[in-house]
């Protein structure tokens, strides 16, 4: 179920910028990762160039390497669409579909597709889904109401139990409590440390705290000054990168001196 | 007009604080205008010129001196301003009401009288003078109109699905110029259009009511273009994305994400587009023709609809003039009430399915 990423040298661009520079690493298979820095170091930009996203903006582009295990997300011949079914991504906002009901929400990945699922499949799998976001008791019975009728705190656990309907891989997520309040951020952290033991889990946070609390290793990124590329500037456990950083720069951020 | 004068603060009743404002109370600018209008309507008739359209502007014209002078020496410059904007938007409002209503009174007054079942229900057939009806100019526009919307719905929002998703550089720039010079054709371009296409196959003389629908297309369909791409563009990028991030393919992802979202926008923006070609009438004159007799064969000789109707019955008036002149504001209401019927349908379909993308 879980799978290992490898990046090596990627490049990234939105058209001729060139967004971030420069990022290898690699990410173990069950464990979460947390990508931290300040606003605009394309934590978001390098996120979505796990699961080949960043490309439907016009004029982005990637240089480099992606692998998971082992293969290439970025060789020739590849289908981003069958890329993002095995990674996963949850969005800073909330974003159920507005048409569907919670239960089509949930069944989303696979109705969209135009897959056929019998009744009482599609029922366990709601509620599988449902109940691996510390959602089903909460919504079980308005399953038939609108998605977009639930609080966003809610709302992200939906989009956390659509995501993980479709047995991803890996699971990205972006700033996914940044638009909660923090009894739902506590709920969508519970979460994580669930999900985890099937899930490789990559999120992007700018909350040091929950960057702790959550994640088993920690990669920290960093920009020199507007209009230079954000780069890698330090991954490692993340007791290390807490306690004792090996670079000036990400003491200084996580101790609050600076972003 | 001094009773309207009120010691304003004390009316609040509340307490003073650096956040209080002096405040007119509601019923000021009301009994300003009731005053305004009483005074000036007694000045007119002492002098013995009372007429209604010299009343009511000069009134506007006091009621917004008295309101604005109140409003000055009790609430202050920002508010007296405010003031002076609201009437000033509300008279530009009337103003623009003025024709609207104008022609729907005079429809309804010299329309109501044939608005009759024989005019629902019969031809103009072997009639002369009195009597016959619009049946056939009815159903000649219900079969045109449709025939056009067949044809501009799917070829309008396939352009607009097409800009909005797909396009880019050049092409999309150039379809984007080229959909904004066809909102601009002339009506009767359209028509000598749909007349020279047809009469290449057919040769000239050609009259048909799909000629007519061609033409209504050609002006049809670049709203319908606009009004899509408009509704399209709503939708927010995220919703795409979720369903990108769930490995559905960009076309999937179209049919069954934006297309539902955004449904409610395009079937409304086309029904308005609708009301909007089903009135027009040079074009049909020249390729659709008139005639006097029944024909539901959009393929095959002239067909009469309701504009081209009204028309002929006021240009082409025989011996009983009035029965003609009757009949065409009688096919005036008749068209008015479709347009009205059409663009209530409309909203009620954009109030009634939109999802409630608001959060
Ligand atoms: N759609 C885009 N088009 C062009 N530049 C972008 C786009 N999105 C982000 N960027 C730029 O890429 C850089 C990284 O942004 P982002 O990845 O959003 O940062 P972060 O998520 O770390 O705050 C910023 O300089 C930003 O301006
Ligand atoms: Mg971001």
């Amino acid at each position: 179920m879980s799978k290992r990423i490898e990046v090596s040298d990627l490049n990234v661009y939105y058209g001729s910028f060139l967004a971030v520079e420069d990022v290898s690493l690699t990410i173990e298979p069950r464990s979460v990762t947390a990508f931290i820095g300040p606003s605009g170091c394309g934590k978001s930009t390098f996120l979505r160039t796990l699961n080949r996203m960043h490309e439907v903006i016009p004029g982005a582009r990637v240089e480099g390497e992606v692998r998971i295990d082992g293969d290439n997300l970025y060789g020739p011949g590849v289908d981003p669409v069958l890329v993002r079914r095995q990674v996963g991504m949850v969005f800073q906002r909330p974003n159920p579909f507005p048409t569907m009901s919670i239960k089509e929400n949930v069944l989303a990945g696979v109705k969209l597709n135009n897959r056929s699922i019998s009744k009482s499949d599609a029922d366990a799998l709601v509620e599988k889904s449902l109940r691996g976001a510390n959602l089903w008791n909460e919504v079980k019975d308005r399953l038939d109401k609108p998605g977009s009728g639930l609080s966003g705190g809610q709302q992200q656990r939906l989009c956390i139990a659509r995501a993980t309907a479709v047995s991803p891989d890996i699971l990205l997520m972006d700033e996914p409590c940044s638009a909660l309040d923090p009894i739902s951020t506590l709920a969508i952290e519970d979460l994580i440390e669930d999900l985890k033991k099937e899930y490789t889990i990559v999120i992007v946070t700018h909350n040091m705290q929950q960057a702790s609390r959550v994640s088993d290793k920690t990669a920290f990124f960093n920009i020199a000054g507007t209009g230079k590329p954000g780069k890698l500037i330090e991954y490692d456990q993340t007791a290390t990168i807490f306690t004792q950083p090996s670079v000036q720069a990400t003491e200084d951020y996580v101790s609050g001196r600076f972003g | 007009m001094t009773q309207t004068m009120t010691p304003a603060p004390s009316s609040t009743g509340g307490m003073q604080s650096a956040l209080t404002a002096s405040k007119l109370p509601r019923w000021v600018p009301a009994a300003t205008l009731v005053g305004s209008v009483a005074v000036v309507w007694m000045l007119f008739a002492l002098m013995g010129t009372a007429n209604l359209a010299g009343v009511l502007v000069v009134s506007a014209i006091v009621f917004s001196v008295v309101l604005y002078a109140l409003s000055l020496a009790i609430e202050g410059r920002r508010k007296a301003a405010d003031r002076i904007a609201t009437i000033l938007v509300g008279v530009a409002f009337l103003l623009a009401l003025i024709p609207l209503i104008s022609v729907f009174y005079t429809a309804l007054t010299l329309g109501a009288g044939r608005f009759d079942a024989e005019f629902f229900s019969s031809s103009m057939r072997n009639v002369v003078g009195a009597g016959g009806g619009a049946i056939h100019a009815i159903t000649g526009t219900v079969l045109i109109t449709l025939a056009t919307a067949v044809i501009s719905i799917p070829i309008g929002m396939l352009t607009a699905i097409y800009l909005v998703e797909y396009g880019t550089g050049k092409l999309k720039a150039a379809i984007t110029f080229l959909v904004d010079v066809m909102t601009g054709i002339p009506s009767i371009v359209a028509g000598l259009f749909a007349y020279a296409l047809l009469s290449l196959f057919l040769g000239p003389g050609v009259r048909m009511g799909i000629g007519g629908a061609i033409a209504l297309s050609v002006l049809m369909i670049p709203v319908v273009v606009r009004s899509t791409e408009e509704m399209l563009k709503l939708v927010p990028n995220e919703l795409r994305e979720a369903s990108y991030a769930l490995g559905v393919p960009k076309y999937l992802t179209i049919l069954k994400v934006v297309l539902p979202t955004s449904i409610a926008g395009i079937v409304t923006g086309a029904i308005i587009a609708i009301a909007r070609v089903i009135g027009e009438t040079a074009p049909l004159l020249i390729i659709a023709g008139f005639t006097t007799s029944m024909n539901y064969d959009l393929f095959s000789d002239r067909m009469m609809t309701l504009p081209v109707f009204a028309y002929t019955q006021y240009a082409q008036q025989g011996a009983d003039a009035q029965a003609y002149i009757d009949r065409a504001w009688t096919a005036a209401l008749a068209l008015i009430l479709i347009v009205m019927a059409l663009n209530l349908v409309g909203r009620l379909i954009a109030k009634l399915f939109s999802p409630k993308l608001a959060r």
